[in-house]
């Protein structure tokens, strides 16, 4: 084994990732980056129901970020706002079901933090 | 010279305990050394005896120990300063790192000297440390912030440099080799072209001073920066060298016990350099450290680990050129040092640096502390090598059969 991190379903999930894209008129727009590697994720959010309906994203990244962003927006499809608020970093590695060291960690919750702070900024909106 | 000296890595590596070591099960090949440098024995061995027969605080102190460490502090400060060819050992000032010596000189010469509509003059090759105190002197000042241009090849464009300086600038900021392009700057015509202008300047070399002969008399900066860590030297210890004139004309950093000459409850008055710069008990053991550095260093011959370091970095410049869908950044000509930048199309260098690091390699992979060189550029992050005198050919092997295997694994091989 190469490395533990580059399991086969991590490397599809990066050779052939799902829900890449954007939406038109999501409810939920974001973007953010990292400034340590120049990782960058955008996620665009559709709600239906108070459920996610569809999620896609976009960026460029490493391969556990992409890999942690194709997964990410199979996971949530379906979940409440309050699961989606419910959502740590113990999720993510347990969605990505590899070891990540403490360097690599922030290239998997990126994702994650993306949509924090996406749900964040439309709650304000909301008011 | 008649003898060119010649180094030997694998005697190097004897000296190295950690280089003993295996990582996932494969020897270590540390290819990290612009991040900081392994430790060789001889320093490790000189801090702990240090610990183990002679510690106490020093100055002041009347009993044995503390003369025996108060000796043993300043026999570092006069090795260190003699490593550098530094004119004077009070200008050789103790400081925790590079970036610690150059806020104090933002600090201490910068607020006093730096007024609205001064310039300063930094390069767009300059990491963090050398740059960010800068901004922020200038933000506070109302002094403008000006950046001498890097070439398309990497290399400073001294016309840029002239062209700057016939402003009124006060002070030129300039890294003697870049932690990112190797690049190895003419640092005395710099000085020279910056004196005439009439500025002052800082030198950082925390990437030269490991790695090659400086001579600071010929050289003659204002300012002139380094760490220890990144000079097989401990963590935690740098130095500062400037002029005992100008030290003793700039007010004090920090402030409190062992920089002061008296304290009366109305005030006080500064010890002599270079105390008035050292307050508070500073990084003692940290220090006979670096001076055991010094004579590591002094012992293998600076000339020698330049020559090895450089012939090494052309090696792996050569095998890498070899390889498809590789591009090294920074200059080809000779004046650059043993860093390699590079970037593989299509793997990420953090996926680049771990596939590496399960074969025992280390490298670094990011912005190397270097964000406006990388927009300059326009580079995404980078893979980096970095060379020091125990590194050898069969670890520049590994390097290349490491990318080529992830390449292969990401699918970026043809």
């Amino acid at each position: 084994m190469t490395s533990d991190l580059y399991r086969e379903h991590i490397l599809d999930h990066y050779g052939n990732p799902r829900n890449e894209g954007a939406l038109e008129n999501a409810d939920i727009s974001h973007e953010r980056d990292n400034p340590v590697c120049g990782d960058r994720v955008r996620l665009d959010i559709k709600l239906k129901d108070g459920k996610v309906d569809e999620a896609r994203f976009s960026g460029e990244g490493c391969v556990i970020s992409i890999a942690s962003a194709s997964m990410f927006t199979e996971e949530i499809k379906g979940k409440t706002i309050a699961d989606l608020k419910a959502m740590d970093d113990e999720d993510i590695f347990d969605m990505l079901g590899v070891n990540l060291g403490p360097s690599r960690a922030n290239c998997a919750v990126l994702p994650l933090r993306v949509l924090q702070e996406g749900l964040a900024q439309w709650e304000d909106r909301l008011g | 010279m008649d003898t060119e000296p010649k180094l030997d890595p694998m005697m190097c590596r004897a000296d190295f305990p950690i280089l003993q070591r295996e990582i996932h099960g494969k020897p270590l090949a540390y290819l990290d050394n612009a991040a900081s440098t392994q430790k060789p024995e001889a320093v490790i061995e000189a801090v702990a005896d240090f610990y183990r027969n002679h510690y106490a605080n020093i100055h002041r102190g009347v009993h044995t120990l503390s003369e025996e460490a108060t000796t043993a502090y300043e026999t570092a400060r006069d090795k260190v300063a003699a490593f550098i060819n530094a004119p004077d050992r009070r200008g050789l000032v103790f400081t925790r790192n590079a970036t610690e010596a150059i806020n104090l000189v933002a600090f201490s010469w910068g607020r006093t000297e730096i007024t609205g509509g001064d310039r300063i003059l930094v390069t767009e090759m300059e990491h963090h440390s050398n740059l960010v105190p800068w901004q922020r002197l200038a933000q506070e000042k109302g002094a403008d912030l000006a950046y001498v241009s890097v070439t398309d090849e990497g290399c400073l464009d001294l016309a840029s440099l002239d062209r700057l300086l016939e402003g009124p600038v006060k002070l030129v900021a300039f890294t003697h080799i870049s932690n990112v392009l190797g690049t190895l700057n003419p640092a005395e015509e710099i000085v020279a072209r910056a004196h005439n202008a009439g500025a002052q300047v800082l030198v950082d070399g925390a990437q030269s001073v490991p790695h090659l002969p400086v001579d600071i008399a010929a050289l003659n900066p204002d300012f002139f920066v380094f760490s220890g860590h990144k000079m097989c030297g401990p963590t935690g210890i740098g130095a500062l060298y400037a002029r005992p004139a100008l030290l003793a004309s700039m007010p004090p950093f920090l402030t409190g016990g062992g920089m002061i000459q008296r304290v009366e409850r109305e005030g006080a008055s500064w010890a002599d350099l270079p105390a008035k710069f050292e307050a508070g008990t500073p990084a003692i053991a940290e220090a006979v450290g670096l001076g055991a550095a010094t004579d590591y260093l002094s012992a293998q011959g600076m000339e020698a680990i330049w020559a090895h370091e450089h012939s090494l970095a052309a090696y792996c410049l050569e095998r890498m050129s070899e390889l498809r869908g590789v591009r090294v950044v920074g200059p080809t000509t000779d004046c650059r040092s043993g860093v390699l930048s590079f970037i593989v199309e299509s793997v990420h260098p953090h996926d680049l640096a771990q596939i590496l690091d399960s074969d025992g390699i280390a490298i670094r992979a990011g912005y190397h502390c270097a964000h406006p060189l990388h927009q300059r550029f326009d580079l995404p992050p980078t893979a980096r090598a970095s060379f020091y005198l125990y590194n050898t050919e069969d670890e520049v092997e590994r390097l290349i059969a490491g990318i080529r295997k992830a390449q292969k694994l990401l699918g970026a091989a043809d």
